[in-house]
């Protein structure tokens, strides 16, 4: 079964909800800080190696049906969004928990 | 080979778990539900053929949705490296504004 989405649509939705569920459910606003985007200028080079690596090799392969077509170091941009957005859901829930426990810890 | 590339972003945080990750329970809360939602679309991407693995390269072992075992461990290792990488950040920034 076949169905009509895209992995560029995918990631588009998953981009959505991650910054939604940053802003509104643990709502850290990670995206209004600092650290968020030098943590994410340090990662960045490190995904497009890897990415290059995987791809250049063809590890991974993407299917061009399913992608905008375009390419950043050998894997669809659509890559570097899915990465955005599993980077930021994590550490939203990361600082959340960070606040909720390590008070009683520390 | 995906297991080099793995073992290419282990590093990085063996550099940063010294400052920093004494709380494993916090990280695996703070993985898991996002890595359930993404390995979902994983197994869903991976139906729909978005993206296909060359069988000659990857381990062959598979887990539960056809995922092969390096995607699972592409889902720990990631948001644990991105997570070092944040409290890498603030340790930094801390310093500097000392």
């Amino acid at each position: 079964m076949r169905l009509e989405l895209t992995y560029t649509d995918i990631t588009v939705y998953a981009l959505i909800l991650s910054v939604l569920f940053d802003m509104f459910i643990t709502r850290n606003s990670l995206l209004a800080t600092l650290r968020f985007w030098l943590s994410y200028a340090i990662i960045v080079p490190f995904q497009l190696i890897t990415n290059w690596w995987l791809t250049s090799r063809e590890i991974v392969t993407y299917n061009p049906v399913e992608i905008i077509g375009i390419r950043i170091a050998g894997a669809p941009i659509e890559d570097l969004i899915f990465g955005f957005a599993l980077i930021l859901a994590v550490m939203s829930i990361w600082e959340t928990l960070l606040k909720k426990y390590s008070t009683t810890r520390a | 080979m995906l297991l080099f590339v793995i073992f290419g972003s282990w590093w990085l945080e063996f550099a940063f778990k010294i400052r920093v990750l004494r709380r494993p329970r916090l990280l695996f809360m703070a993985i898991l539900p996002v890595s359930i939602v993404f390995l979902a679309w994983d197994a869903f991407a991976i139906q729909q053929e978005h993206w296909t693995f060359d069988s000659a390269q990857i381990l062959g072992i598979f887990g539960p949705l056809n995922i092969p075992l390096e995607e699972y461990l592409f889902f720990i290792i990631i948001p644990i490296a991105a997570v070092l990488t944040l409290e890498g950040v603030k340790v930094v920034m801390k310093r500097f504004s000392r």
